[in-house]
């Protein structure tokens, strides 16, 4: 069986949770190799943690020299890495650099890419992947029919499956040329935690939009009270009430939670296009008309500013 | 300094989209535009001619059928100085590494006249949304690629753009040229002057060939893309939720019964 090189998802060596997804989808499709491109002192710490979740072997590729680089190097140091193992396919992370990562991966490797992928199995002749595309309105299956298999996966893809794998660490040195460090990091300021779940994870999502007016108390506490996370329409960004880090949508995140939960959204095509593919979705507008009305498995015509706060009493009374 | 912006012809999102027989898109029987995140990167390269003077000159790139000439016109509309339009049947169903070839055989054509400084591109497509071009283009012009920027700042050859990240809010800084993406958190793009519009009618637009930029048709289309659709599926539309009026708070109640109902509670 071959390896299926999976680059690690991590800040500073911490692992996060798509790394676990992604060794679950690997473990599908052949030997899951974790490639861990971080700080060398912590490549046993993390080879543990992706171990546990099938990682037959973990490459250490010390990032000392790169660090301060966009994405360039990264590329180089999994193209020879994926020709040294003669990788059957190489998973990446779909955030923003994990598909830049794989964009240059793809042409230096001459193979073909799928980005964006919810959920990837193995089928005759190379894994099968299927995307949702035009705002969540098709599901479409492809396979790359050239080269290494290169896929982007998103977040909540698969449900991460523990298997112990042995974990065995290998160090990779990678030969990084001067040409893949033309772009910077200058400056970099580490975003504020919140306190609440990672909107790419969350199991529920409460959203809110102009309806809000830019008090986002309502949305918030309703949001505390359920254990979810909280989300913007890019109407609220773009008047400045919440930073871009919280905006669902074409230009945000892609969030697919069991509830969401979307309040003074009126629900654009650029809106529905980042939760359409939720799997309970709920509305409050005070628009009847609003299109969002048309997505949803409950609504209430009504103004967020009473029924949120209503509601979020009510759940903490439920929930004793 | 002499600017490309990348310009696609999509179609209109807010219209039915569909795909053809083959799997591809549908592009011509869905109307189309110049995709709207592709406006933020005219519209900042327009603002970075205007801070460096007259001798900063913007040329709208676009690879498309015959009708995505619209998106290059648009492009002039808005105030880019000239209009290149890459079209040939052969390009029909390309995927974004065979794009990102005729993008960068183009873009060696350009600089091949004038050296070419910067390459900007929108944040994505808003049709495939792949956001993998920007990064393949620079790759194949051996360039960095600076990408996600909310704020474009230029200083003789250097460069410095602010992006918002997931885990952190970054400066980065590179050195001409470079391929360089912008978000829609850039600014708003311009509308099209009266002005503009008659003045767009003057200014130069090329058409070239594959012939022209040296490729040959056959590293190109849907038969050589290297990932193939296997099937397409419209999803099924969403059975018709229970709608209720808020009625002397009778609102929150209802919408809490329906969570615990569902086990939300």
């Amino acid at each position: 069986m071959s390896e299926v090189l999976v680059l690690v998802d991590h800040v500073d060596g911490a692992v996060r949770k798509p790394t676990y997804e992604l060794l679950t989808i690997a473990k599908r499709l052949g030997e899951p190799s974790a490639v861990f491109i971080g700080e060398a002192t912590k490549g046993s710490e993390v080879a543990e943690k992706v171990a546990a979740y099938g990682a037959e072997k973990v490459y250490v590729v010390d990032d000392a020299q790169i660090k301060g680089f966009l994405v360039a190097p990264k590329a180089e140091a999994l193209q020879q890495l994926a020709e040294k193992v003669s990788a059957g396919a190489v998973l990446i992370p779909s955030s923003v650099e994990g598909k830049e990562i794989a964009g240059r991966l793809a042409i230096k490797l001459g193979s073909g890419l799928i980005t964006d992928a919810v959920d990837v199995q193995s089928g005759d002749g190379g894994p099968v992947t299927t995307q949702s595309v035009f705002a969540g309105n098709y599901t479409v299956t492809a396979k790359v029919t050239q080269g290494t298999p290169i896929i982007t996966v998103k977040p909540n893809s698969a449900a991460p499956e523990e298997s112990a794998g042995a974990g065995a660490v290998e160090e990779f040195t990678a030969e990084v040329s001067e040409a893949a460090k033309g772009a910077k990091i200058v400056a970099s300021q580490p975003r504020q935690a919140t306190g609440r779940p990672d909107l790419n994870e969350a199991a529920i999502v409460v959203s809110g939009g102009r309806g809000t007016g830019g008090d986002f108390a309502p949305v918030e506490g309703l949001a505390d009270a359920l254990g979810g996370a909280v989300g913007a329409s890019r109407a609220a960004v773009d008047s400045g009430w919440i930073p871009h880090s919280f905006q669902i949508g074409q230009t945000g995140k892609t969030v697919s939670p069991q509830l969401y939960i979307a309040a003074g959204i009126s629900g654009a095509i650029q809106h529905r296009a980042g939760m359409q593919t939720s799997k309970t979705i709920v509305a409050i507008n005070k628009d009847e008309e609003a299109p969002i009305f048309e997505l949803v498995d409950f609504g209430v015509v009504g103004d967020l500013k009473t029924v949120l706060p209503a509601a979020t009493e009510d759940v903490i009374k439920r929930k004793g | 300094m002499n600017i490309l912006v990348c310009v696609k012809y999509v179609p209109d999102a807010t219209a039915d989209r569909k795909f053809e027989g083959d799997n591809t898109v549908d592009r011509v029987g869905v109307d189309g535009l110049l995709s709207e995140l592709d406006e933020y990167a005219v519209e900042q390269a327009l603002q970075l001619k205007e801070k460096a003077g007259d001798d900063t000159e913007v040329t709208a790139l676009c690879v498309g059928p015959e009708k995505a000439v619209d998106a290059v016109r648009k492009a002039l509309q808005m105030g880019v100085d000239k209009g290149i339009h890459v079209v040939d049947d052969a390009i029909a169903g390309s995927d974004a590494i065979a794009t990102s070839l005729v993008l960068a055989k183009a873009v060696e054509k350009a600089a091949a006249e004038t050296k070419v400084d910067l390459v900007m591109c929108g944040m994505a497509s808003t049709d495939a949304a792949m956001s993998v071009v920007p990064a393949m283009l620079a790759e194949r012009l051996a360039w960095p690629q600076v990408t996600m920027a909310s704020v474009v700042e230029t200083q003789g050859d250097q460069v410095r753009i602010k992006r918002d990240g997931d885990v952190a809010t970054e400066v980065i800084g590179a050195t001409l040229p470079i391929v360089l993406s912008v978000t829609d958190q850039s600014g708003e793009a311009r509308y099209p002057s009266f002005k503009g519009i008659m003045a767009a009618k003057k200014k130069p637009l090329e058409t070239w060939s594959l012939g022209d930029l040296g490729v040959d048709a056959g590293q190109v289309g849907l038969s050589v893309a290297w990932s193939a659709v296997e099937d397409t599926t419209a999803r099924p539309p969403r059975s018709a939720g229970e709608i209720v009026k808020d009625e002397d708070g009778s609102g929150a109640p209802a919408l809490t019964a329906f969570l615990a109902s569902k086990k939300f509670i």
